[in-house]
């Protein structure tokens, strides 16, 4: 039982969601190629996995219910899985980048109002 | 009850992956899912989480809705950036959003709303100032982005979780 | 006919989904900065698990999905406690 017995009517559906998931994720990775800043590129990953893993997924699914015949859907566990934990890297990331050029007196980065504060307080 | 289920629908989600994983419904690992989701629901009582209950239905389903197109629209929306003329996006910047919501599990899922959407980063929020840090790709497409935070996603989640 | 259309795009999407982890890697090797690189690592294990799923689907094996479930958790933890060392240069508090 290969992937080859998918008959047609299951086939098309298929091949198009797995070529517009990998185009996407093609997508995601020339932006985090090309954008020139950090906080720009930090969009890329969004794309590919909001866009990507949910079109895989359901190819994947498909496939599978068409060839075994079984209606357990454990694709559906990653792509809730993905949904769930990609925010939370992206924030973790982003604070960390903002942390790191606030500590280096970036001028790009909007400056903490508490941050200035203590500074002036320091001065005086 | 509420003793042995401090978490009902933790617990039914946990029971829901598990099933998933191991792709059978089983008796016997309907029996151990089970206890294992009771057993990890008291695990979380000692961590303490915030609670809070969603107090009305529709505004979700409606909320769900508006997410799903626009996350589709911004999809499309920063593939067309990404792909686009050679040279950076038009303008791609930082916004300071004040909020008015106070419950945290509402600023959580506004957060995994705004992470989903590609086109915008939540980078910060300052619970001192209630000030929320955000970075958006593409500035100059004529929206005004923090309108849309505001009325589409903050107004519906106060409804939510008031 | 459906056959010879499911071989070329199996081909056409694991190509795209290569050169995908491919410029993936450039950002590891070459991002200016160390927040650069843990950004592009996060992208190319989302890449590898992509990667994996369409070897299940190609070679309808299950056990290609659970390979793409670990990554998936392993990407997480991993790209959490880069971050984490980012902020504080260290990771257990």
């Amino acid at each position: 039982m290969t992937v080859l017995d998918l008959p047609a009517w299951a086939a098309i559906p298929v091949c198009l969601l797995l070529l517009l998931g990998a185009g996407n994720a093609l997508a995601g990775a020339i932006g985090l190629l090309r954008l020139k800043s950090f906080y720009a590129r930090l969009h890329a990953p969004s794309l590919m996995v909001s866009g990507a893993t949910i079109l895989i997924c359901l190819a994947s699914m498909l496939t599978f219910a068409v060839l075994q015949n079984r209606w357990v859907f454990h694709e559906l566990a990653i792509i809730a899985f993905m949904i769930i934990t990609t925010p939370v890297t992206l924030m973790l990331l982003g604070q960390a980048a903002l942390y790191r050029d606030r500590a280096e007196g970036s001028q790009e980065v909007p400056h903490k109002e508490e941050g200035l504060k203590t500074e002036a307080a320091v001065e005086e | 009850m509420r003793y042995w289920f401090p978490f009902p629908f933790l617990s039914l989600g946990l029971l829901l992956f598990w099933v998933l994983i191991s792709q059978s419904v089983s008796p016997g690992t309907l029996v151990l899912g089970g206890a294992l989701s009771i057993a990890l629901a008291w695990a979380m009582v000692n961590l303490g989480p915030h609670k809070s209950v969603p107090g009305r239905v529709r505004p979700l389903f409606r909320l769900a809705g508006a997410v799903l197109v626009d996350v589709v629209r911004s999809n499309i929306a920063v593939l067309r950036v990404m792909l686009g003329r050679r040279g950076k996006p038009a303008t791609s910047g930082f916004l300071t959003v004040d909020l008015t919501l106070q419950d945290e599990n509402a600023i959580a899922l506004l957060a995994c709303i705004l992470t989903a959407t590609p086109g915008t980063a939540w980078l910060e929020f300052d619970r001192t100032t209630r000030q929320l840090t955000l970075h958006i790709l593409d500035t100059a497409d004529g929206m005004d982005w923090q309108h849309i935070i505001k009325t589409r996603y903050e107004r519906p989640l106060t409804e939510i979780f008031q | 006919m459906s056959e010879l259309l499911i071989i070329w795009c199996m081909l056409l999407a694991q190509l795209m989904l290569g050169v995908a982890m491919a410029c993936t890697l450039y950002r590891i090797i070459f991002g200016p900065r160390a927040q650069d690189r843990v950004l592009g690592l996060d992208a190319l294990y989302v890449c590898a698990m992509l990667l994996l799923l369409t070897f299940g689907i190609r070679t309808a094996n299950v056990i290609y999905f659970e390979a793409a479930l670990i990554i998936a958790v392993l990407g997480f933890v991993s790209t959490i406690a880069f971050a984490k060392f980012m902020m504080r240069g260290e990771v257990i508090e």
